[in-house]
């Protein structure tokens, strides 16, 4: 179908899978990063600059923001089908939100392993 | 409510999309002694910056629990009319704790 050809996963139950499967990571990123929070007495820069010097985080932080970037991909393309009748409009708005998406990821990767 | 927790999702979502470069760029400056000390005093001093932390940190609040809602709806937990509307109400009621708590963390 050419309507799915700008989705991440080309199918709608691709699409369902990878939105929930991100989903899982990026909660169990989100909790971890509370617990650093509510655990750690006083928030330093040491105690910062730690958290993020061991390869551990840098990999889970790494799959969270791909997970950020297949679930934005994911959600924006079904809010764009929703709300952008136009398909002009609508598959421009998706390519500049999966290059938007690529920059990130690759600006993540920069900033977590620059340190 | 279950429309209104329906949309606030598209909402926040979108928002969170807006936000993920200003969060890299906070995680880029955090990571250097120079760079964090002027993320301290931007979040001490302006109260534009701690709005905007606000409400990112919200944002990803309602997000996650209504997602985590979405979740269990998956698995068949809340999917009755009846559950719906229950379901709804207790994201809102959550999200509207967690608002209050992100706020005392933030001011």
């Amino acid at each position: 179908m050419v309507t799915t050809v700008t989705s991440l996963g080309r199918s709608g139950l691709h699409d369902w899978v990878l939105q929930r499967l991100s989903a899982v990571i990026m909660l169990a990123y989100v909790v971890y990063l509370g617990y650093f929070f509510a655990t750690t007495p006083e928030i330093t820069f040491t105690a910062w600059q730690g958290l993020f010097a061991s390869t551990f985080m840098k990999v889970f932080s790494f799959l969270t923001l791909l997970s950020v970037v297949m679930h934005a991909w994911i959600g924006l393309w079904i809010v764009s089908t929703d709300y952008m009748p136009k398909v002009s409009i609508r598959i421009a708005f998706q390519a500049i939100v999966i290059v938007i998406c690529l920059s990130l990821l690759v600006w993540g990767i920069q900033i977590l392993w620059s340190l | 409510m279950p429309a209104i927790s329906s949309i606030l999702h598209r909402i926040t979502g979108v928002v969170l999309f807006i936000a993920v470069p200003i969060l890299l760029w906070m995680l880029q400056k955090s990571l250097d002694s120079a760079g964090y000390a002027e993320l301290q005093s931007m979040f001490t001093e302006s109260f534009l910056w701690q709005f905007i932390l606000w409400a990112i940190l919200t944002s990803v609040a309602y997000h996650v629990i209504a997602g985590v809602r979405h979740l269990l709806m998956d698995l068949g937990i809340g999917e009755s009319l009846q559950g719906g509307r229950r379901g709804a109400w207790s994201v809102l009621v959550l999200s509207a704790i967690a608002a209050a708590l992100l706020g005392v963390w933030v001011w």
